[in-house]
C-alpha cells in the first residue's frame, strides 16, 4: 500500500514498511550512514542518519524508522546538521579515519573542523598481526559492530569476536585477547569485507602498504606452495 | 593460571544449566564469590557449561564494573566520589584510607590482600561519604555496619510506614497481603482501571503512566508475560529504593503480585544493583515468607537477579539484556517492552517506589488515594535529600509541597550557610537556585520551571561550593557509565568529561562553551537511549545559570 508523507517540505509517496532512509534515497535525498550496511542487521547506533520527525522529542534514525502516513520529516534541519557534524568531529578526534573514504567525503560535506577537540584522548592501539589472513588495527575502528555481527548471527555463526571494555574504552576483542588462530575464527574474511575504515585489512594488502614487495610475499607463501606441489606430485 | 582448581566450580554452576544464557550473570557472580575473580579457565568452564560462546562470556565480564578478569584484593574498599559524597569530602576519605593502608587508588596489593577503588554512586548519599567494603564475600558499609542506616522523615508515612525502624519489617509485622486479596477479587481489567484512575506514574524518572503500561501488557497476546521490578537504583543522589527494599520488602513484593495478576504474568524478577548486596538476603527471606503464606509459588513466582556495576542497566531494555545474560546494551525502541520485553515477551517493568504505591492504591481505592497530592500529580512522593542540609535523609511528602518546605523539613542549609543550588532529579537532572524555592514539587510545576523531578533527588549545594567540581564529577560519572553503543553518547560523554575536567582545573579554553553546547545538544537530540539523552542535562542547565564558569575570564 502506498502512503503519503512530507520529506523536506515536499510531499512524496512511499511503499508502506519502507524505512525513512529508503524513502529518502528513492527521492534523491542524501542521508549519510556509517554503521548501516545492507548485509547486517541495522542497530541504529552511529546516529549520523538521524532526521527530524515532527512531533518526536528526539531525532530519529532513518535506517530503522519506518515511514508512516502523514509524517513530516526534515533530513537536514539545523538540529540534524549539528548532530551529524558534531558526531563526525568527535569521530575524527577519536580514531584514525585516513582510510575511511566515505567518511572523509562526509566530513567535507559537513565542513568538519578537524581541530574541533584539540586535547581529546584518542583511541590508539597497536596493530594486531597474529594470523596469515588479516590484520586488526583498532586505532582505525569506529565500532560500527558489523564485524561482530557477521561473525555471529548475521552470517557466520562463528562467535570469535565480541567487545572488550565499555563506553569510550570499548574495543573489539577475542576471549581473553587470544590470537585469532586460537579462537573459533575460521578465517572466512567476512569481517574484513564489511569493515568501513581499514581497521580490518587483508594481510597481503597490509604487507604491500608496508613496502613489502609482491615477490617477498610470494616467498612468505613458499612453504605452502611447496607443500601443495608435493601433494600434486604424489 | 593453571593452578586454578575447577573442581568446586562445577557443582556451583550446574544449577544454572536450565537457565542457559540467562544464567550467565548468576554463574559469574557465583564463580567470583568462589575464586575472588574470574580467570580464563573459569570463564571457559562457564562458557562450556552454559553453551555461551567464549568471546561473549568475555564481553560480558568486561562490560560490568564489578566483574574482574584479573586478580583483585580479598578485601575491596570502594569510596563513592560522586557529587553528594564529593560535598562531604570523599576525596579526603579516599586519600586517608590509601595512606592508612599504604596503597594507591585503583591498585591491588601484591599479596592480593587489598584493593581500594573510587566508585560511582553507592546509593548512600544521605550517609556521605559512602564506603562499601567487600571482604571475602562478606560486606560492610560505612565504618563496619552490616547495612546502611535508614533516615526517614517527612510529612506523611504512606510509602514509608514500615521504614526507618532500624530493622526489616517482615511478614509477621507487615500482615496479610490484603491489597492482593482485594485485587484478586476484582477482574484484571478493573485492577488496571483502578491504577489508571489513581494517576500513578513511574517513579524511576521517566514518569510514564503505570496503568497504561499495564494495559498494554495485559492486551498483548502471549503464552508468557513478565513483571520486573527495577531495583537497579543507580542515579547519583538516589537511595529511596534501597530503603524501601531493605526496610519493607513485602510492599514491593505485594505490588509485584498485584501487577502480575493484573497483566497475567506467571513470573517476576527483581533486578537489584550489585552495589546493594545487603538487600539480597532480606529479599530472599521475604520471598520465602510470601511463598510460605501462599502468595507466591503457585501461579506466580519471583526471582532475584543481581546486577554487577552498570548504571545503564537501570534503562529498561538494557536491564532485559542483562537478565538474558548479555552486555547491558539498550535496545532500539519501538518495539516497546509491553509487547516485546524480556525474552521478547510482553513485560511490565516498574520502579520499586512505583510498585510500593500499588498496594496503597488498591487498598484505599483510587479516589481516596487521589486525596494525597495535587490534581495532576496525585499520591505521596519520596525525596532523597542529600548534600548541604542539616538533616539529609529520605523525606515522604504529598506532591505539591514547595522546595522551600522540603529544605526546611531537612533543617535548612547546614552550618547556617545560604543556598547556592539544588541538583534536581540526579546526575541526569538539572540545577535549581534560590529563585526556585517556591516552586511546588509536582510534575506540572517542575516542568513549567524547566526542572525534572527524575527519581526524586534533591542534592543541596551551599554558597561555598564550586559548581565546577560537581560538574567535573558528573562528567566523570557519565563517561564511566556510557555503554558505548551509540556514537553521540560513547564519544560525547568522553569529550564532555575532558572539557569539564579542564574547566574544573581552571584551564578553560575560549571555545569550550561552544564545544560543550554542541556535544551536549548532540547527545540530547541524537542518542539512542535515555542515558545519552540526559547525560548533558545538568551541564546545559549549569551553562544557563552560570555561563561565566565556562568562559575565559577577560
Amino acid at each position: 500500500m502506498a502512503i503519503k508523507l512530507t520529506l523536506d517540505n515536499k510531499e512524496v509517496t512511499a511503499e508502506e514498511g519502507k524505512t525513512l532512509l529508503e524513502v529518502a534515497r528513492e527521492n534523491g535525498g542524501n542521508v549519510p550512514v556509517i554503521c548501516y550496511h545492507d548485509a547486517t542487521t541495522a542497530n541504529a547506533l552511529c546516529r549520523v542518519c538521524v532526521v527530524e520527525v515532527e512531533g518526536m522529542r528526539t531525532l530519529q534514525p532513518a535506517c530503522i524508522v519506518k515511514a508512516a502516513e502523514g509524517m513530516k520529516v526534515q533530513t537536514k534541519s539545523e538540529k540534524v546538521v549539528r548532530s551529524r557534524k558534531t558526531i563526525l568531529e568527535m569521530l575524527n578526534s577519536t580514531m584514525d579515519l585516513s582510510e575511511a573514504d566515505e567518511i572523509q567525503r562526509m566530513m567535507q560535506e559537513y565542513a568538519v573542523d578537524e581541530k574541533r577537540f584539540p586535547d581529546a584522548e584518542r583511541r590508539e592501539s597497536e596493530v594486531k598481526d597474529d594470523n596469515p589472513m588479516y590484520i586488526r588495527d583498532y586505532s582505525k575502528c569506529l565500532l560500527c559492530w558489523r564485524c561482530v555481527q557477521v561473525c555471529a548471527e548475521d552470517a557466520q555463526f562463528t562467535y570469535a569476536i565480541n567487545f572488550e571494555g565499555r563506553g569510550y574504552e570499548t574495543q573489539i576483542g577475542t576471549f581473553f585477547d587470544k590470537a585469532i588462530p586460537e579462537t573459533t575464527c575460521v578465517l572466512c574474511g567476512q569481517c574484513v569485507g564489511v569493515c568501513p575504515t581499514g581497521a580490518l585489512k587483508p594481510k597481503r594488502q597490509f604487507l604491500l602498504e608496508q613496502g613489502v614487495s609482491p615477490q617477498e610475499i610470494s616467498v612468505m607463501n613458499t612453504g605452502r606452495k611447496q607443500r601443495k606441489a608435493k601433494r600434486v606430485e604424489s | 593460571m593453571s593452578d586454578i582448581d575447577l573442581a568446586p566450580l562445577k557443582p556451583t554452576i550446574e544449577k544454572f544449566i536450565p537457565m542457559s544464557r540467562s544464567g550467565l550473570l548468576p554463574a559469574l557472580h557465583a564463580a567470583q564469590k568462589l575464586y575472588g575473580w574470574i580467570s580464563e579457565p573459569v570463564a571457559a568452564e562457564i562458557a562450556k557449561t552454559l553453551h555461551v560462546p567464549l568471546a561473549d562470556v568475555h564481553g560480558v565480564i568486561e562490560f560490568y564494573s564489578l566483574f574482574y578478569n584479573e586478580p583483585i584484593g580479598k578485601k575491596v574498599i570502594r569510596v563513592c566520589t560522586d557529587p553528594a559524597c564529593g560535598i562531604k569530602d570523599s576525596d579526603g576519605l579516599l586519600r586517608k584510607l590509601c595512606q592508612q593502608y599504604d596503597i594507591e587508588p585503583h591498585r591491588t596489593r601484591a599479596d592480593l590482600s587489598l584493593t581500594i577503588e573510587p566508585s560511582p554512586c553507592l546509593g548512600m548519599c544521605e550517609l556521605a561519604p559512602a564506603v562499601w567494603t567487600m571482604n571475602g564475600g562478606q560486606w560492610t558499609v560505612g565504618e563496619g555496619e552490616d547495612r546502611p542506616r535508614s533516615m526517614v522523615y517527612g510529612q506523611i508515612r504512606e510509602l514509608t510506614k514500615n521504614c526507618g525502624k532500624g530493622k526489616t519489617t517482615y511478614l509477621r509485622e507487615y500482615g496479610e497481603y490484603k491489597a492482593l486479596m482485594k485485587a484478586k477479587s476484582m477482574p484484571q481489567d478493573k485492577v488496571i482501571a483502578e491504577v489508571k484512575e489513581s494517576g500513578l506514574v513511574g517513579r524511576g524518572g521517566a514518569a510514564f503512566p503505570t496503568g497504561v503500561k499495564w494495559e498494554g501488557a495485559f492486551k498483548a497476546e502471549a503464552n508468557q508475560k513478565y513483571i520486573i521490578c527495577n531495583a537497579d537504583e543507580s542515579e547519583p543522589g538516589t537511595f529511596k529504593d534501597r530503603i524501601l527494599l531493605l526496610d519493607d520488602p513485602h510492599s514491593t513484593i505485594e505490588g509485584m503480585c498485584i501487577a502480575g495478576y493484573a497483566i497475567g504474568a506467571s513470573k517476576g524478577f527483581i533486578y537489584v544493583r550489585g552495589e546493594y548486596p545487603y538487600i539480597i538476603p532480606v529479599l530472599e527471606k521475604a520471598l520465602d515468607e510470601a511463598r510460605g503464606a501462599g502468595y507466591l509459588g503457585k501461579d506466580f513466582d519471583i526471582e532475584v537477579r543481581v546486577g554487577a556495576g552498570a548504571y545503564i542497566c537501570g534503562e529498561e531494555t538494557a536491564l532485559f539484556e542483562s537478565i538474558e545474560g548479555k552486555r547491558g546494551f539498550p535496545r532500539v525502541k519501538p518495539p516497546f517492552p509491553t509487547t516485546h520485553g524480556l525474552f521478547s515477551k510482553p513485560t511490565v517493568i516498574n520502579n520499586v517506589e512505583t510498585l510500593c504505591n500499588v498496594p496503597l492504591i488498591i487498598s484505599k481505592g483510587a479516589a481516596e488515594y487521589r486525596k494525597i497530592g495535587t490534581e495532576k500529580s496525585p499520591g505521596p512522593k519520596l525525596f532523597c535529600v542529600s548534600g548541604d542540609v542539616a538533616t539529609p535523609g529520605l523525606y515522604e511528602v504529598p506532591f505539591g509541597v514547595t522546595l522551600r518546605e522540603v529544605l526546611d523539613m531537612a533543617g535548612g542549609i547546614a552550618n547556617g550557610k545560604s543556598l547556592k543550588s539544588v541538583l534536581f532529579g540526579g546526575a541526569a537532572g538539572a540545577f535549581a537556585t534560590s529563585e526556585h524555592l517556591d516552586v511546588k514539587m509536582t510534575f506540572e510545576d517542575l516542568r513549567a520551571a524547566g526542572l525534572p523531578l527524575g527519581s526524586g533527588v534533591v542534592m543541596v549545594f551551599d554558597e561555598t561550593r564550586d559548581m565546577r567540581d560537581a560538574l567535573n564529577r558528573l562528567g566523570h560519572f557519565f563517561a564511566h557509565e556510557s555503554c558505548g553503543k551509540c556514537y553521540p553518547c560513547q564519544m560525547g560523554t568522553q569529550r564532555q568529561k575532558e572539557i569539564l575536567h579542564r574547566i574544573a582545573i581552571g584551564k578553560v579554553d575560549s571555545d569550550d562553551f561552544a564545544r560543550l553546547q554542541d556535544v551536549g545538544w548532540t547527545m540530547t537530540d541524537a542518542s539512542l537511549c535515555g542515558l545519552g539523552q540526559t547525560a548533558a542535562s545538568a551541564v546545559l542547565s549549569a551553562m544557563k545559570l552560570w555561563p561565566e564558569l565556562f568562559e575565559v575570564k577577560s
